[in-house]
């Protein structure tokens, strides 16, 4: 299968790269989709981060009454059990985003060591590599990833992270590999391959830098991969159910059938702050397709045209 | 040929790696779990079944290869095992019952959001900038980005519970004898409708926006211009010219999609308690019932292997340049 080597970026000024991190932070303010995503994303970040002191009770207290709507007292509203949803949401945020984001990094990490060996070194090693990640990529991932916890009894949410991370590294791999074979060729690769560099100083000084777009892109989606993945096997009881994440909250309002007491405000809130912050990723990552593939930057050519209705019958 | 011979290679190697994932994990996990289920059923079982076990999860101490060989026999030859939750019934039989819903609903739903995405896609890029360009793609976003289970939650509440539209569960209606007819069929799609939405609604945008991208992106490319410049009709541009050509990538970011909608298809059926392999998959975890796990990953993975296989040979179709081995690009 080829990958689509045409829109891949053109890396106009090889050496800028001190400012392609600037650059791609610039953009994401100047775009109000991006802008809308990152203000999202840090709102979240927030929340996790102080849950401890924005949360009004002990997340874990089963001590209201129980199934209570939302009320001054309870913003959210009770659980079956009696527990203070507001609270949960907050603390189900950090292991949610640490999980998910710790995840996105790590198959990503493990996506740039497969993808840049294979696409430098090439041959039989590459050969090996790509044809791994190829059968990585069809694997269904939630099915393998459940056959794995059936076997890992009560995973913490750490290592339901590392197997998702583990696990998740192939497309990442395979657009990293992609980009190298691109760039490799390049006149600044022949030059610092001239002067003495070693592969691995070339890898990491001067491709690596030269993709951190798309890399920023594939820590990105990497993220929203295993968050959702996280939060699916969590519902399922695949995490242990005494840790308070999204996901687990999700599975003990299912075993609660808070659908069928009319309880929303029980299952709504963490599945919606799942939503809220995948579409923040997806948001950031608009401004960043639009610096990997300057097309969709360019001028609406196509509107005014489309609208005048040509003269010929 | 050469093409079509490197795709049929790789859904061996592709196939072989699921199977060897399945003997290799229990294996390698330490204190194989399975033995502990395995020592619960001891007394349960018919000689020949834990026999059967012994073979499949290794707790003979022969060397790994020959358990190795022996469990590549099994499968081949269809000893698949006995499940436990539905014991003695092989797992075959409980895959051959629930597999036909999956594809059912899996099936349908994703040709709909393939074809309907990618026609919105050429649509929306040609009015670049217009209306439904600046609504469609954020809003399908959130629903990309909403996760399968909770969608069919949402659904489920809404239109099973609140407005009583929909049943809230199962594949056909309770007690009704299943056959062909026109009450069971029209009781089956009644009950498929909540699901397929679901799943539809988790994989449209993805198609529509990888359209419009790669719309985009052709839409700029000289020989569209040119065609332009030379009074090509408006309908011939977009679809000749432009979407024939977009249309390529969608196809090999099918692999990926495909997994997706099958792990999402899996919490869906468990939300809904639909009686396919998802659910089925659901149900053998909860009881530990490692045959019936180890069979319906093997048979997802082999679904989701032969729909990529499938893709891949349309692509032939589509590209001429692979038919035609001119593919140096």
């Amino acid at each position: 299968m080829s990958t689509n080597l045409a829109t891949l970026p053109a890396v106009s000024n090889p050496k800028a790269h001190k400012g392609m991190l600037r650059t791609i932070f610039g953009s994401m303010l100047r775009d109000p989709k991006s802008a809308t995503g990152l203000t999202i994303f840090v709102i979240f970040i927030l929340m996790a981060a102080l849950a401890p002191l924005l949360a009004p009770y002990n997340p874990d207290a089963a001590t209201f009454a129980q199934t209570q709507a939302p009320s001054a007292a309870h913003w959210l509203g009770t659980t079956a059990m009696g527990q203070d949803v507001f609270s949960q949401f907050l603390f189900g945020a950090r292991t949610t985003l640490m999980v998910g984001i710790g995840a996105g990094l790590l198959s990503t990490i493990l996506a740039l060591l497969v993808g840049l060996t294979a696409g430098y070194r090439r041959g039989w090693l590459d050969s090996i590599l790509n044809t791994i990640s190829n059968v990585f990529l069809v694997m269904p991932g939630l099915a393998l990833l459940i056959v794995i916890e059936s076997l890992v009894k009560n995973a913490s949410p750490l290592t339901n992270g590392l197997i998702i991370g583990l696990t998740g590294w192939a497309w990442g791999a395979r657009v990293f590999r992609a980009q190298t074979m691109s760039l490799s060729n390049r006149d600044f690769i022949v030059a610092a391959k001239l002067s003495g560099a070693s592969d691995i100083r070339i890898m990491i000084t001067e491709i690596a830098p030269n993709m951190m777009s798309i890399i920023a892109a594939n820590v990105m989606y990497a993220s929203l991969g295993a968050i959702l993945a996280e939060s699916g096997l969590a519902f399922l009881g695949l995490e242990n159910v005494q840790q308070i994440s999204w996901g687990t909250m999700l599975y003990w309002a299912s075993q609660g059938s808070a659908t069928l007491t009319g309880a929303w405000w029980w299952f709504v809130p963490p599945g919606l702050g799942i939503a809220l912050v995948g579409l923040s990723l997806v948001l950031m990552n608009f401004a960043i397709d639009q610096i990997t593939n300057p097309r969709l930057r360019v001028e609406k050519r196509r509107k005014n045209r489309a609208n005048t209705k040509p003269s010929r019958a | 040929m050469h093409y079509i011979v490197n795709r049929l290679i790789f859904f061996v190697l592709s196939l072989w790696a699921a199977v060897t994932i399945n003997f290799a994990l229990p294996r390698l996990m330490p204190g194989n779990p399975a033995l502990a289920m395995f020592a619960k059923f001891q007394g349960q079982m018919q000689p020949q079944a834990l026999k059967a076990l012994e073979l499949q999860f290794g707790f003979n101490n022969q060397p790994w290869y020959i358990q190795y060989f022996t469990y590549l026999r099994e499968l081949v030859t269809g000893h698949w095992g006995l499940s436990f939750t539905y014991y003695p019934t092989p797992v075959t039989t409980v895959i051959h019952n629930s597999l036909p819903w999956t594809l059912g609903l899996v099936g349908v739903a994703t040709v709909l959001s393939v074809f309907l995405g990618t026609a919105l896609g050429i649509f929306i890029s040609w009015r670049r900038g217009g209306f439904w360009d600046n609504i469609l793609p954020p809003v399908t976003m959130f629903f990309q980005a909403v996760p399968y289970f909770w969608m069919a939650l949402v659904l489920l509440f809404v239109f099973g519970f609140k407005l009583s539209w929909f049943p809230m569960a199962h594949g056909y209606g309770e007690g009704m004898p299943a056959g062909w007819n026109r009450p069971f069929l029209s009781s089956m799609l009644y009950h498929a409708v909540l699901p397929g939405i679901t799943i539809f609604l988790g994989s449209f945008s993805g198609w529509m926006i990888g359209m419009r991208n790669n719309m985009i992106y052709t839409l700029g490319e000289d020989y569209v211009v040119f065609a332009e410049a030379k009074g090509v009709s408006p309908q011939r541009l977009m679809i000749m010219y432009a979407a024939r050509n977009a249309i390529l990538p969608q196809v090999t970011s099918f692999a990926i999609a495909i997994g997706n909608v099958v792990s999402g298809s899996i919490l869906t059926e468990v939300v809904f308690s639909y009686p396919g392999i998802g659910n089925q998959l659901n149900t053998a975890v909860l009881n530990e019932d490692y045959p019936l796990i180890q069979a319906a990953f093997l048979i997802i993975a082999i679904a989701v292997l032969v729909a990529n296989l499938v893709v891949d040979l349309l692509y032939t179709r589509l590209d001429p340049r692979v038919r035609t081995e001119g593919a140096t690009a």
